[in-house]
């Protein structure tokens, strides 16, 4: 058995790259090495154990799905429904991501250091000791925190320009569980009407330094420069957004 | 707010029956009977009433008779009472109305204007008493053609599954039911050889041992879907929508979600479980594809994979689609589908009936030559043997009954799943109430009226003189039509009778 197996992914259909995985997963490999991954989807579903991908290339949708423990590595762009329903690993993405970022992951942690698509975390949940964490370092698009009903979900903004704001609309519409930061300013046009406005608290910044750290760590910024700038909270103002909308 | 609704039902006490026992007090979820110690005296609350019956069934002295209020309106044939009334609660609560089970409405039941054939003279009918019969249905993609060579069947073939009899029990979901409901759903398909299905609402750990027996569902709320859960079961089932809410998501109410609920589909204890009405990732046929080869993926392809839509106006089309987005089996869910909970205005407005549905798909997939890469398994209003015999000959490889199981299990139809406050102790997850189903007589009942229908099925097989169910499917010349219409007979494709 290799500890570390390097596989040219070039022309290998999605099928075949995948059952490779499963056996390389299922004989102890600890890294699989993808060279030049182009569109293959599911990577890192059912391998069910805490081996490390490193990915070259752009793996295509659903990277992640169902996902139960790997930690990936992309050194490029994903594509869209990337940690789709995960429970437990880690994605690391060295570019953007594309729509339904981690749609309803139930754990672990998915760190993007450029922008996300569309309605990134939607419905993303939490559970007993598993709270999904998803760090995006750049700017996300439309429903970002949609139908969010756990976990965490931070939006840095480090590409913004000066004085330019977050683009994003319709923030957390029909949020009812867990908590997204933004740094910056967002204005209350922008938020779903399920959705408020907080200054961190002091527990708060503990959560943002471990994670801002984690991604600061994974991308190579300075995290304590990231921290120092403003940012605020945004919370479901109900667990039941929905309900009074019932006659019996 | 004064109400202006009136009772719906009556409450008779024949007061020389009454013991004064209680049970009638004891029995009501729904606080109708209460009992006055001064007075000694059972006194109801007629308002409360929902006709479910509780009552009437455990009065140990049959003291008690419920009846329709027969205070009656003004005739009016256009403005009947629940007209009046579902106005009256609306305007008193500004509210979507709530229901629970499938459709009361009066549409036209086709299965009621098919007739089944059988054999006279020229052809001899099979007496099933003596004689094997045979009603195993495999479930799953069939390949286009088989190749044979010395070791035998040389074709590799999709996953099947094999079921002893051509009905399933339908989508039930933990918190929407409770679990004993469940336990009995499993423990009688695992004795009759067939599956039953966990709904969206995860798969609790007691149940994990009927995994062969299980389908297991994944849908847009995602509740409970994990490796373990989809390596359980025999088939994953995605559930795009259903017959009773087409086009509509699910809210289970927090109050709903009990620790153990919550345990079950992996959310915080009392938060509302919203599943939305479109999955996040389906926007299109291809996006359906890549969530069942998400799922194939997950699972390794070693279970087949459904796709279950409601029956709508364009469900040929779909669900040809479905089949080329690599659904092994697709689930067709009609008019009359049941729920625990939909707004009532979808509920008896929404989607086509199950007979029409079925006629078409099988048609449109038969024409596209890709009838034998899916199985076509539907739902809806299946309410006895006849109507699964039909269903085959109509097309279908299997039927899946839902509110025929709840009914086995005690449910008399009151339509209040909604509340929460089962009084038979099926729809609820209120510890107190979910007693009162016994896994061990509900899986007993839910076995018996399989094994009935069964003996039926073999009857009317027998009678047509055919020894196996697979010679009946998608036979449509042991079908006739009554009462219908030349275009309705097309869509059917069934000949009028007598011709």
């Amino acid at each position: 058995m290799e500890e570390v197996v390097t596989i040219d992914a070039r022309g290998i259909f999605y099928r075949e790259l995948n059952a490779r995985l499963r056996q390389l997963a299922s004989n102890g490999t600890r890294k699989i090495e993808l060279q030049n991954v182009y569109g293959q989807r599911y990577i890192g579903t059912d391998l069910g154990r805490p081996i490390e991908i490193e990915i070259f290339g752009t793996p295509g949708n659903d990277l992640g799905a169902f996902m139960d423990g790997p930690k990936i590595t992309v050194h490029g762009n994903a594509q869209d429904g990337c940690g789709n329903t995960m429970n437990n690993g880690q994605i690391v993405i060295h570019g953007h991501a594309g729509d339904i970022l981690g749609l309803s992951a139930r754990g672990g942690k998915i760190f993007v250091r450029e922008d996300a698509g569309y309605r990134a975390a939607i419905h993303m949940k939490e559970y007993q000791g598993k709270r999904p964490v998803v760090v995006i370092g750049g700017t996300a698009q439309d429903f970002l925190g949609e139908y969010m009903a756990g976990g965490i979900l931070i939006l840095l903004g480090l590409n913004l320009k000066e004085e330019e704001g977050h683009k994003a609309n319709f923030i957390g519409t029909g949020m009812h569980g867990g908590i997204i930061y933004l740094r910056g300013e967002v204005h209350e046009y922008q938020l779903g009407k399920e959705v408020t406005v907080a200054e961190p608290s002091e527990n708060d910044y503990l959560t943002l330094k471990e994670l801002v750290g984690e991604f600061a760590y994974h991308f190579g910024y300075d995290a304590e420069k990231i921290l120092r700038d403003k940012f605020v909270k945004l919370f479901p103002l109900y667990l039941r957004p929905y309900g009074r909308l019932y006659a019996y | 707010m004064k109400t202006y609704l009136p009772p719906r039902f009556v409450v008779d006490r024949e007061d020389s029956r009454c013991i004064r026992c209680e049970v009638c007090v004891n029995q009501c979820t729904f606080d109708v009977h209460s009992y006055d110690a001064e007075d000694d005296e059972i006194r109801s609350h007629e308002e409360n009433c929902v006709g479910c019956h509780r009552c009437v069934l455990f009065c140990p002295t049959r003291a008690l008779t419920i009846r329709r209020n027969p205070l009656d309106y003004r005739e009016n044939y256009n403005w009947r009472p629940e007209v009046i009334e579902d106005i009256i609660k609306q305007s008193e609560t500004g509210g979507v109305l709530l229901t629970g089970m499938g459709s009361d409405r009066g549409y036209p039941i086709y299965w009621d204007h098919i007739l089944l054939n059988a054999s006279q003279v020229t052809n001899p009918s099979i007496d099933p008493l003596r004689e094997p019969m045979e009603l195993t249905t495999y479930l799953g993609q069939k390949p286009d053609r088989v190749e044979f060579g010395l070791e035998g069947l040389k074709t590799e073939l999709a996953p099947q599954v094999k079921l002893e009899l051509p009905i399933m029990f339908s989508a039930l979901s933990y918190g929407a039911v409770s679990l004993n409901v469940q336990e009995s759903l499993a423990r009688a398909a695992t004795e009759m050889g067939t599956l039953w299905n966990t709904g969206e609402g995860g798969l609790h750990p007691t149940l994990y041992k009927y995994g062969e027996n299980t389908t297991v569902q994944v849908a847009s709320g995602r509740f409970g879907v994990h490796p373990e859960y989809l390596d359980t079961a025999r088939i994953v089932e995605i559930k795009i929508g259903q017959g009773a809410k087409p086009g509509i998501g699910g809210h289970l109410p927090g109050e709903k979600v009990s620790a153990e609920v919550a345990r079950t589909r992996m959310i915080p204890k009392g938060t509302d479980a919203l599943s939305p009405a479109p999955q996040h990732d389906i926007y299109s046929i291809e996006d359906l594809a890549q969530l069942v080869y998400a799922l194939k993926e997950a699972t390794n392809y070693t279970k087949p994979v459904a796709v279950k839509i409601a029956a709508v106006h364009n469900s040929a089309a779909i669900a040809s689609g479905m089949v080329r987005a690599g659904a092994d089996i697709i689930v067709l869910d009609g008019l009359r589908g049941a729920t625990g909970a939909a707004p009532k205005i979808i509920r008896d407005n929404v989607g086509i009936p199950i007979e029409l549905a079925l006629a078409s798909v099988d048609d449109r997939l038969r024409q596209d030559g890709i009838r034998n890469r899916a199985s076509v398994v539907i739902a809806g209003g299946i309410r006895n043997s006849g109507y699964v015999a039909k269903a085959i000959a109509l097309g279908a490889d299997a039927v899946d009954i839902g509110t025929a199981a709840l009914v086995a299990l005690g449910c008399t139809l009151c339509q209040q799943c909604h509340t929460g406050k089962c009084a038979w102790g099926i729809c609820t997850s209120d510890p107190w109430l979910t007693k009162r189903v016994n896994p061990d007589i509900g899986a007993r009942r839910l076995a018996n009226l399989l094994r009935g229908w069964s003996l039926e099925l073999k009857d009317i097989l027998g009678g047509m003189g055919i020894n196996a169910l697979e010679s009946l499917r998608g036979n449509r010349l042991h079908l006739r039509g009554v009462g219908l219409t030349d275009t309705e007979l097309q869509i059917l494709g069934v000949r009028m009778a007598g011709s």
